[in-house]
Formats: C-alpha cells, structure tokens, sequence
C-alpha cells in the first residue's frame, strides 16, 4: 500500500527562520500520528505542508503517493473549534455539506444525491438531534461532531486534524476522538493529529512527532515521552510522570503544554 | 410644507415610474442576496467606506458632464478593491475602510461644490432620486444588476464556504483569496447601483438591513437569502410606491420600512430563542 505521507529531508521556514529541518518521517495507512509541542514549532505548518498550501523550504515530501497539491480530495481536514457569529447564515447541516458539494462552483441547484450523502454523514457522527439548529448556536462538542462529518464527505484514506479537541469537555474529547478513529479503523485511513494535549488520544497513538525549536523525536509515545527525550528537546530540566494512564509534563520555565491551550 | 403623502392622480403617477420600479425590484434582488454575504463575511463598514467612493466618482462624473452610472461604479470599484487588497484581515480592512471613507465623501463633497448644475442633482447622490431615474439609465442599472446576480449564483456554494469557514476552505482547494476579490467587485457594483437609487449614505438601508433582519429569524442559507431579497424589494419597492405622494426623497420611506421590517424580526427571533432556550432547559 502507498505510505499516507513521506517526508524526505525536509525542511520548512520562512522570513528567514527554519521551524524544523532533515525531517525523515513515514506515515503508514491505518497509523494514527500525534504532532505534539510548544506553540510556534511548525506543527500546523506541517499540515499546511501536506495540505500544498505551504511549499518546503528544501526535502521532499510525498502525500498518498503524489506531490502536495491544494484542493486534494483524499485529505479530510478537521480544524479547531471556532466561534461562529450569530450573522452565520448556515445550519448544523450546512457545515456538513460544505463538505460535499462546498468547492463545487456553478449553479447551486439542490441535488438529491448530495441531501442524501449529508444525511448519511450527519448520522454517522450521530449529529441528527441538533443538525437543523443555527450552526451559531451549536455546542463546540456538537461543532465538532459535525466538522468530522464534514471532513469524512470523500471518504479520505488521510486525516488530518488541527487541534480538533481544544476547549471541549472530557466527555466530547472522547467522542470526537472516537469518531475520527472509527474512521481510521473503518478505512484503514492514516491520521495526523496536531495537538497540545496528547492525554485525550493516548491509547490510540501509534507514534509521536516532538517538535521543539527545529529539534524533533519520533518514535512510541513510551520511547519519546520520557524526561531523558524531552529534556534533551527542550533543552532544560524536563519531568514526565506518569499518572492514572495520563501523561503529565512538567518543566522549569515552559509552559505545561498539555494543557489545552493557544493554537501553535 | 407639502403634506408627507398626496395620492391624488396616483395611477397615473405609478405608470411613469413603473420602468424606476422593476430596476428597484431588481436592485432589492440582488441587495438582499449581497447582503448576505455582506453579513457572512463581516463587512458592513466596508458597504459603508464603498458608496462613499461611488458617491465621490459619480459626484465627479457630474462635474466633468460623463456619465453619473459609469463615475460611480468606478469610483466603488477603485474602493472595493483597495479595500480588497490592503485588508485581509478585519482589523487592517476596517483602518482601510476608516482612511478612504473621509477622503471619499471629501472628495464627493468638492466635486459638488464646483458643480454650476442644478443643485437637486447634488443631494440626489447622497439621499436617493430613483423616480428622477431616466430610462436608458434604469436599463443598464438593470443589466449590472444581472450580471452581478448570475455571478453571485455561479459562485454562490464556494463562496458560502469561504465566507463560513475560511480554513477548512482553504484546506479544500476553494479559492478563497480569488473569491474574495471577486466579492468585492460585485459588492462594488451593487454598492454603485444602489447609490443611484436610495444614495450613498442610505445604501446599508438595503445591503445590510434586510439581511440582517433575515439572519434574526432563520439560518438556513436558503431561507435567508430569500427573505433578505424580499425584505429588500419590498423596502425599495414600497417606498418608491410611497415617495410618489410626497414632495420628499425616497430614501426615508425605504429606510423606515426597512427598518420597521428589521425590528418585528429582532422580536420574533428573540421570542423563538427564548422558547428554544426555555425548550433546552427542561430537557431531563
């Protein structure tokens, strides 16, 4: 099978500043992926990367066998939740079918075939109670649930997910991360997570990608989460302890970044 | 003082202006539509900063004795796509907005000024003369009417999109940088018909207004979008059929219509969240 993702040597930055270089890394289909570190640590630029709305600064990189092209249909994106303004003039449903029909240009004439794969969507992520209410009205768990709804439109053999969990409860933290690995299971798709917290995706991670200031670490979240890795990442004094199956990352001077918090 | 209506000899009157109501009609059509993308991707001011500008180039084409309609498009032109290019971001585009509007309205204000004309034409551009509204003028207001409506229907489904989400667009290949200017320049192009019909400073009365009282009461982007566009032709269109009787401009009749209709809107909205809300709250 082709590998989801491969990065060659690659290097990425701009206006002068490299956020992370020699980047070897293969993702495998089915392979869920944790893209874990400190804000500003090109986390999102590496999706934005695989997305081809960001060219390497140098390396290669190959997305499910071709070069990185915008637009790419094989890609489901799922961002962070956002606030909607009350002048949004869609529905839960809406956000839903922007991914099935959203980037097709022409008249908007309704298509049958298009209502009944939003509705096949909306119930696969068990968002039917609430898809018909303003989408400015939506709880960000409900948001979510329809946003992989949205993002799974084209069935894609890879996911990639900004940050999907910020600010939602415990409760919808595990919802949402159950949807997108039901996905991952059902089509042996690949998945890249960006993500503050690795805590709520923990049993589901296959690798971690650290990256800290143009250093990185990939391996098992056993091999790279330890005090001895991040440390030597990070450049100070790092404890991981490990408590209740939760990983908890305490250093001097930097921020606890596995708290949910500001987008990298 | 001429009373505020007069309906003597007023069939008479309605079949003079029937050619200035179907451009109204036509311009409430599209209004509404823009308007709700006006909403959607947050620019009410830039409508505003816009019909300064088209009131500045058709203030100016007055001067110069060119073409009132060709002087405003331009001018709106010139402003949406400044506005387009120098703001991306809300708060750049609203500093943009905040520069040029002076200056526009400054600039229309001195064109007028050296005007030897009649001085009716001068208030015309800023409060609204679509009665006065001469034939071949009302067919190409029409004409950039639909070509701005076919465009916005071609794009309409991206452009939702884009205006909703603009990540996960960007993500998906949408155009979104494209999208926007083209935007702009449909916006301009409304913005400068309108300017003819209610004036510049009246213009939001129909690219904001009616949308906004639709975003009150519904969200399914259907519904929206055909009660804005009906909120707005029966704005303009009432109130052209009202400023018939009277010896005043048409634009307060169509401002206070659409505003009546934006107030019963915010009513029933707020009754139905509160009954949602109230819904909600028993749920066990």
């Amino acid at each position: 099978m082709t590998t989801a993702v491969s990065f060659r040597d690659a290097a990425l930055g701009f206006s002068g500043r490299t956020l992370w270089h020699g980047l070897g890394l293969d993702v495998e289909p089915g392979e869920f992926l944790a893209v874990l570190g400190p804000n500003g640590s090109g986390k999102t630029t590496l999706l934005k990367a695989v997305l081809g709305l960001q060219p390497l600064s140098q390396g290669g990189l190959t997305v499910l066998g071709e070069p990185p092209r915008r637009g790419n249909r094989r890609i489901g994106y799922i961002p962070q939740q956002r606030l909607l303004d009350a002048a949004t003039p869609v529905r839960g449903v809406d956000l839903v079918r922007f991914g099935v029909n959203g980037t097709r240009f022409g008249l908007p004439l309704p298509r049958r075939r298009d209502r009944e794969h939003t509705a096949e969507l909306v119930a696969a992520v068990d968002a039917g109670g609430y898809a018909d209410r303003p989408a400015a009205l939506l709880s960000g768990g409900e948001q979510q649930r329809l946003r992989v709804g949205q993002a799974l439109a084209d069935d894609p053999p890879l996911l990639l997910c900004d940050e999907p969990l910020i600010s939602l409860d415990l409760a919808n933290q595990a919802a949402v991360s159950a949807l997108i690995d039901g996905h991952r299971r059902a089509r042996n798709a690949a998945v890249l997570f960006v993500t503050h917290d690795v805590n709520p995706v923990l049993d589901l991670v296959d690798r971690v990608l650290y990256l800290v200031e143009g250093r990185f670490r990939i391996g098992s979240p056993r091999e790279v989460l330890t005090s001895e890795v991040l440390s030597e990442l990070y450049r100070t004094h790092i404890d991981v302890v490990r408590v209740h199956n939760r990983i908890v990352v305490v250093g001097a001077g930097h921020e606890e970044h596995e708290h949910p918090g500001r987008r990298a | 003082m001429s009373p505020l209506f007069d309906f003597t000899d007023y069939g008479a009157l309605v079949s003079l202006v029937s050619s200035s109501l179907i451009a109204g009609a036509l311009l409430g059509v599209v209004g509404g539509l823009v308007g709700v993308f006006v909403m959607a991707r947050d620019l009410p001011f830039a409508v505003h900063g816009i019909s300064e500008l088209s009131f500045a180039g058709a203030a100016g084409a007055l001067l110069v004795g060119a073409d009132v309609v060709t002087g405003s498009i331009v001018g709106s032109l010139i402003a949406a796509l400044l506005i387009g290019l120098l703001g991306s971001r809300a708060r750049e585009r609203n500093s943009v907005i905040g520069v040029l509007m002076p200056f526009g309205l400054g600039l229309g204000i001195l064109f007028l000024a050296l005007y030897p004309g009649r001085s009716a034409n001068r208030f015309g551009l800023l409060t609204g003369q679509v009665v006065s509204v001469d034939t071949p003028q009302v067919v190409a207001l029409s004409a950039v009417a639909l070509v701005v409506l076919a465009a916005l229907l071609l794009v309409w489904r991206p452009l939702l999109f884009a205006s909703v989400d603009e990540d996960v667009a960007t993500a998906r290949g949408v155009p979104v940088r494209t999208l926007s200017l083209v935007f702009m320049v449909l916006l301009a192009l409304t913005v400068s018909i309108a300017v003819q019909t209610v004036g510049a400073l009246l213009v939001l009365a129909l690219l904001v207004t009616p949308a906004a009282a639709a975003l009150r009461v519904a969200s399914d982007p259907l519904v929206v979008s055909l009660l804005s566009m009906a909120f707005a032709v029966v704005s303009i269109v009432g109130g052209i059929l009202l400023a018939l009787g009277a010896a005043i401009p048409i634009s307060p009749y169509v401002t206070t219509i659409s505003f009546a209709i934006y107030l019963v809107c915010r009513g029933i909205g707020h009754r139905r969240r509160r009954i949602r809300t109230a819904d909600v709250g028993s749920r066990p």
